[in-house]
């Protein structure tokens, strides 16, 4: 109860537009991302972004929100370079990835994870070998694929499910593999779409807590939802787009204390949301 | 190292996992193998059978000893049989006798006819004249040598260089016949062949798409981890590669059933089948195994470019 008071009276407090990237010892190293005035125009007019200008610094917990359409997506793909900007710069890491070469294009994606709403994963394989194969792809030695893997399906609560394919796996469970495939080989920046869309509230929140402690691990994490009543009660800076463009950018993470642990994190959201029942599993 | 054992294991297990679209793809790979196995051989036999013919192509030329004319004596003969192979471009000259001109003759019919032959013959003797057969170096010199033999008289007529010369047949005419004939059928076994070999490759390539289509999400998350495009194809390739090699052996087995339990015993009855200078069974399987590996390891990896584009 007395949790709920605390957090409401930081709630009230007005929040602040300052951003953490202006923060001054940060500014010697590039931002992880960065977007100069990118507009994505689809074939056919359909305006996808229009001059959105951000940065996300490393280290940072991002919320992406806006309605269906507004464009979270299409941003999510032009840092991977699914897309490519019709005008504008995307600078992952402080390099524009626009003029990256084709055959680049791979080694780019090994460095940034990423987790879709339908999960993505690979269908005739097992949950190990979903993982193992975030690995394999960059040629690791088969004596690292076996250390990290069962590190990474630890960390999203996955172990007991090693040999299991992903159409035995609830969607809770699959999200996870999503994650913990992502993380394997501890990328700078994960990007997250909609990793929640299809999940009940309380998965949702096991799934926040994955990437809490995720973020907790130094990775930049950027998750894009259109949760919103989740993202107010997670409490970190949210940007905000509607039709292509930034509409607000938040730096929440003041309101909360940095050093929350991801069970203490999980609790206060559970609490928050009104629900009750912890997963045991984390 | 360690890569090409990745690559055939996941090749092997692609092959596994999807068994329907594999099981297809080697089926097709097996039809067109056994097409081409079929068709190789006898297109060449048919080429075999018109280069035999023009082989035979010659001029005969006849005596003038037919029916009860008398018989021409041993020295005439011996001299213009000199005459013949003195002609430019003549490669061989071969005598004839009436005895075996007959025996030519009754070769031609069922053996309990040919005692019946000579009484059914006009005449109270072998009516047949004996001959020369004349072989050219080269086809296109036969007209010569005839001019050569029958040069045009004063009076514009064929004039003989001998007096026992009764007539000089050219038997380009018939193989002119004959050359028409094989060549036309061979025509038409070459276009059906292309035809179907176009098929075939076609069949294997859209089977090939269609497996690689069920799993087109596949490849589009190997590419959202960061695989190469080549990490993703060398799989694909080995797929397409044992499909290739598995369709392959079975059109061979299926071609040597056939080739030992029909074409084997018929091969002393027929003539058409026993031409000697058609591609060896071994060799043939080693070129069709190729073709079959090359055809669909290509085709896998040529139908993925296009779920490869960035």
């Amino acid at each position: 109860m007395a949790r709920r008071q605390t957090s409401e009276a930081l709630r009230a407090r007005p929040r602040t537009t300052r951003r953490p990237e202006h923060l001054t010892e940060q500014r010697a190293r590039p931002p992880i991302v960065e977007l100069r005035r990118v507009t994505k125009i689809y074939p056919g007019g359909h305006v996808g972004l229009e001059h959105v200008s951000l940065r996300v610094d490393r280290g940072e917990f991002v919320f992406l929100v806006g309605p269906t359409g507004c464009g979270k997506t299409t941003l999510i793909k032009t840092l991977i370079r699914e897309l490519q900007p019709t005008e504008g710069e995307v600078l992952i890491a402080g390099r524009d990835i626009a003029s990256l070469p084709d055959k680049k294009v791979p080694q780019l994606r090994r460095r940034v994870g990423t987790v879709f709403q339908d999960y993505k994963l690979l269908p005739n394989r097992t949950v190990y070998d979903n993982v193992a194969y975030a690995l394999q792809v960059i040629g690791a030695s088969r004596s690292e694929i076996r250390k990290k893997v069962p590190d990474a399906l630890r960390l999203v609560g996955l172990a007991d499910k090693v040999k299991n394919y992903p159409d035995q796996l609830s969607g809770g469970e699959q999200q996870r593999l999503s994650v913990a495939r992502a993380f394997v080989n501890h990328p700078p920046l994960l990007l997250a779409d909609e990793p929640t869309g299809n999940l009940d509230p309380n998965t949702s929140v096991g799934i926040m807590q994955v990437l809490y402690r995720i973020n907790r691990t130094g990775t930049t994490v950027v998750v894009v939802t259109h949760d919103r009543e989740m993202v107010d009660k997670m409490r970190r800076r949210v940007i905000a787009l509607d039709s292509g463009r930034v509409v607000r950018d938040q730096a929440a993470g003041t309101s909360t204390p940095d050093d929350e642990s991801t069970r203490e994190f999980a609790r206060r959201v559970r609490e928050e949301m009104g629900l009750d029942d912890e997963d045991p599993r984390y | 190292m360690g890569r090409i054992f990745f690559f055939i294991r996941e090749g092997l297990r692609a092959l596994r996992r999807s068994a329907a679209p594999s099981l297809a793809a080697i089926v097709t790979v097996a039809v067109m193998v056994l097409l081409l196995g079929v068709l190789i051989p006898v297109l060449q036999t048919a080429n075999g059978k018109t280069n035999q013919v023009r082989d035979q192509v010659g001029l005969r030329v006849f005596l003038t000893d037919a029916y009860s004319a008398p018989e021409i004596p041993q020295p005439q003969i011996a001299e213009l049989q000199g005459k013949l192979e003195a002609i430019p471009h003549v490669a061989s000259v071969q005598f004839v006798n009436k005895d075996q001109a007959l025996k030519e003759l009754g070769g031609q019919f069922e053996e309990k006819n040919q005692a019946n032959l000579i009484t059914e013959l006009p005449g109270d003797r072998n009516p047949l004249p004996s001959s020369f057969n004349i072989q050219p170096d080269d086809l296109s010199n036969l007209p010569g040598i005839r001019a050569a033999i029958t040069p045009p008289g004063a009076n514009g007529q064929p004039a003989p260089i001998s007096q026992i010369i009764d007539e000089v047949n050219d038997s380009r005419d018939e193989a002119n016949k004959i050359t028409g004939a094989t060549s036309a059928v061979r025509w038409i076994l070459g276009v059906l062949s292309a035809l179907l070999l176009v098929a075939s490759l076609l069949l294997v390539g859209n089977t090939i798409r269609l497996s690689i289509y069920a799993r087109r999400r596949e490849v589009e998350v190997m590419r959202l981890v960061g695989a190469t495009n080549w990490f993703i194809r060398w799989p694909f390739m080995v797929e397409g590669l044992v499909c290739g090699l598995v369709g392959a052996g079975i059109a061979i087995g299926f071609l040597l059933l056939g080739k030992t339990v029909i074409l084997d015993p018929l091969k002393n009855d027929f003539n058409l089948i026993n031409s000697g200078d058609t591609i060896g069974f071994a060799t043939l399987a080693l070129v069709l195994l190729c073709v079959a590996m090359a055809v669909s390891a290509m085709g896998s990896g040529l139908t993925l470019r296009r779920f490869l584009r960035i």
